[in-house]
């Protein structure tokens, strides 16, 4: 048994993490720290750099940009992401839409899409949840018609992240209503998001962050050659998406980021005359948080080791690490608010904001949004189903 | 990065599953415990033939030359089968003080016998109103001529009415909390001046609180250095608690499997009750601490051998105790309300593994006092 990587995975890492610290913009980097809301070229920067260097899609296919990076490696850079703290990767394109057309586009497809993902030109969002089909997906209701060569699409979307920066949507789409079970006559679409008829409108997040939208469909017309696989297959097209490896869900390096700031920050805070993280209720709270992260880390390694020597897929073992990588995020940020004390309550400026401390007001707003990770992406009680089901046959 | 067993780690793993499948099943146990010494010669004599006593020594005394890694698989066997016979305190303690800080006559005259299963041994430390401050120790050992002579009370010697030898720790100067002054001596169980109030344990275990009452060793009986005695203390209880880790692995497993098991067969409304999601998110919760615990345990055997710096060791050392003893009482607890009336019972094994979990959480150190000093140990 050995828990430390290879000295090449070392040196791959240290490359990687040298390469961060001196392409990742100072501006990205500061409103990354100071928790600011990134837009839409912020995002996109990040991406084309990335994409310069030939490192935005590791995963794809050495033909369409992958980097033909093993397993651990494609887990090191990920973390190594996560620990610089450079701008999120959005996945809806890298990560979603393109495994799908890599898996069942067609050609054409793929030549129309994949280059446009890769570089940053068309930037996507996802359309999977409604207002009554939440966990329960399969009851999804947005109707699909083919009326020709195009399909005629009604109904609408909830909680479409960054719908409002989006170029495309992908969409599942009911196409029949007329079947027995209820995950057939579902389809899975592309839309352009400029397409007569589709209404993107905000959802104002109690930290007052415009992330997610409502988007509505009012006789939309997408022409047929959008469709991916089946007409009626998206079901499978949507489960191959969930079950596609993503070895980064416990997010351990942008935690390790976080804690690392955690007690820095908690240094400087007075409590009775004496350093907070000096407060034993406060410390052991701490220790805690870093200890199950410590663990939780391990465990990531074990099931890529795992993965590695057996080549199957993580499975139900990513439910598991969904779980604990979401309660050490929420844990870090409650901290975090906790450790400002009495200027968690400062929320924005009322007049020009001069000498308001945004980085103090950014804590328990981030406190509020951090609540999202154990409801998107599955919640953790669909994890706890997930993993009751498959890995304990209950 | 491997997490796999080696092939001699998955043999030993194999073997001693064997040996519990055909020799070592819940009626078997029971029979032990309910035994005049609560433990098995036969048992004792079979680990001795399969190789089992001599994994962490080396080899010129008849060992493996191997290390707490070594030790993982074995341990996570004595958990899940909840073995009583003082494999820890003679293996993972008593005679770790020998090899790691004996002279070469106390390994020839001690080793080699507790490696063919001649010698047993435990390790006499903790003291009243020490808790878990290995400093504590107000035990004086006095110069008389060539000899040393012990006065003090140790409690809670874990396998002390078991052992042939006692590894004491005593003061040789200073007062009763430094960390300078402290000497260890091999004393002989059976010597005069030594006499024990056993007990046994809540998990069935034996042990004694051994008064020393003018003692009388001779100068070979110093183990190390004079006075310096602490850090080789701390280097065994490291080691004792990475094992105490596998063990609690082992013993998690096994309540785990069994109210896995229950869930399925007992019915109640018709149905099994494992289809109730009250039920069943609860079990996941288990089997997640489970897996985070085990993660921590192969932290902590690897490094509590592998890593050469000491404060760093320690602090991988708490922290994975603090996992452990927080894994334990989850897993415990849910395991017997899973379990229901039934789980209350002494009939089921479940109620013995609840019994070794609680003490596994409290043995060297509690789950705060480790979060105290991992948090001590921070250098960031």
């Amino acid at each position: 048994m050995d828990l430390s990587y290879s000295p090449e995975e070392l040196a791959f890492r240290d490359e990687v993490r040298g390469w961060l610290n001196a392409n990742l913009p100072a501006d990205l980097r500061r409103k990354m720290a100071q928790y600011e809301h990134l837009t839409r070229d912020d995002l996109l920067r990040w991406h084309r750099i990335l994409a310069k260097r030939g490192w935005i899609a590791p995963s794809w296919p050495r033909e369409w940009g992958g980097t033909d990076w093993n397993l651990v490696q494609r887990y090191i850079f990920e973390e190594e992401c996560g620990y610089a703290g450079t701008p999120p990767l959005i996945p809806f394109g890298l990560s979603m839409c393109a495994p799908v057309l890599l898996k069942f586009g067609t050609e054409a497809q793929k030549k129309r899409f994949l280059p446009r993902i890769y570089n940053g030109d068309d930037f996507w969002c996802q359309g999977y949840s409604e207002p009554g089909s939440g966990s329960d997906l399969a009851s999804l209701k947005t109707k699909a018609v083919r009326q020709g060569d195009q399909y005629v699409v009604n109904g609408q979307k909830i909680w479409t992240t960054l719908a409002h920066y989006a170029d495309w949507i992908f969409c599942l789409v009911r196409t029949d209503s007329g079947v027995s079970k209820r995950q057939e006559g579902i389809s899975f679409l592309l839309l352009d998001m400029k397409t007569p008829g589709i209404t993107v409108r905000p959802l104002i997040l109690m930290d007052g962050g415009h992330e997610v939208n409502e988007v509505f469909f009012d006789d939309v017309k997408v022409p047929a050659e959008n469709l991916v696989f089946e007409e009626g297959k998206g079901w499978t097209v949507a489960k191959y998406l969930l079950g596609h490896e993503r070895m980064n869900t416990g997010r351990i390096g942008a935690s390790k980021r976080e804690l690392a700031k955690l007690k820095e920050f908690a240094a400087a805070q007075t409590n009775n005359g004496r350093p907070l993280i000096e407060d034993v209720r406060f410390r052991d709270k701490l220790s805690r948080v870093e200890i199950e992260l410590t663990a939780l880390e391990i465990t990531n390694l074990r099931f890529l080791d795992q993965m590695r020597r057996t080549g199957q897929p993580p499975g139900a073992d990513v439910s598991m690490l969904k779980i604990k990588g979401t309660e050490i995020q929420q844990a870090l940020s409650e901290l975090m608010m906790q450790a400002v004390g009495p200027f968690a309550q400062p929320f924005r400026p009322s007049d020009g904001g001069a000498g308001f401390d945004s980085f103090a007001a950014a804590l328990a707003p981030r406190y509020c949004n951090m609540r999202k990770t154990t409801i998107y992406a599955g919640s953790n009680e669909i994890q706890r189903n997930i993993i009751s089901k498959m890995t304990l046959g209950l | 990065m491997n997490f796999d067993y080696n092939e001699e780690q998955q043999l030993l793993a194999d073997s001693i599953r064997r040996f519990i499948a055909r020799d070592y099943d819940f009626e078997a146990r029971k029979k032990i415990v309910a035994s005049k010494d609560g433990c098995s010669a036969a048992v004792w004599s079979t680990f001795a033939e399969m190789g089992l006593l001599g994994i962490p020594f080396a080899a010129d005394q008849g060992g493996f030359g191997g290390g707490a890694i070594d030790l993982m698989s074995v341990m996570e066997a004595i958990g899940e089968a909840l073995v009583v016979e003082p494999y820890l305190a003679t293996v993972g303690l008593g005679a770790q003080f020998v090899a790691r800080g004996g002279g070469d006559a106390q390994k020839k005259s001690i080793l080699p016998a507790v490696i063919e299963g001649r010698l047993k041994m435990a390790f006499a430390q903790t003291e009243r109103g020490a808790r878990y401050d290995l400093a504590h120790v107000a035990t004086t050992a006095k110069k008389a001529g060539e000899a040393w002579v012990i006065d003090g009370e140790k409690c809670v010697v874990l396998a002390a009415p078991l052992a042939d030898k006692l590894v004491v720790s005593a003061r040789t100067s200073g007062q009763p909390t430094e960390a300078n002054g402290i000497s260890l001596f091999l004393v002989d169980r059976t010597a005069a001046g030594v006499s024990l109030r056993p007990y046994v344990t809540l998990d069935e275990m034996r042990a004694a609180d051994v008064v020393l009452s003018g003692v009388e060793v001779g100068a070979d009986a110093l183990l190390g250095k004079q006075g310096e005695g602490l850090a080789l203390i701390e280097e065994v209880v490291d080691f004792a608690t990475a094992l105490v880790c596998a063990e609690a692995i082992g013993a998690m497993k096994q309540a785990n499997d069994a109210t896995l098991e229950y869930l399925k067969t007992r019915k109640q409304f018709g149905v099994p009750i494992g289809t109730f999601q009250a039920l069943q998110h609860r079990m996941v919760d288990m089997v997640v601490a489970a897996e985070q615990a085990r993660s921590m345990a192969c932290l902590a055997c690897a490094k509590v051998d592998g890593e050469k710096d000491a404060r760093e060791r320690k602090r991988l050392v708490s922290a994975a105790k603090v996992k452990i003893a927080d894994a334990c009482r989850q897993v415990s607890q849910e395991a017997i309300q899973l379990h229901g009336g039934m789980g209350m019972t002494e009939e089921l094994k479940v109620s013995h593994a609840f019994r070794r979990l609680t003490m596994i959480a409290q043995q060297f150190g509690d789950a705060e006092h480790h979060l105290g000093r991992f948090a001590a140990l921070d250098r960031s």
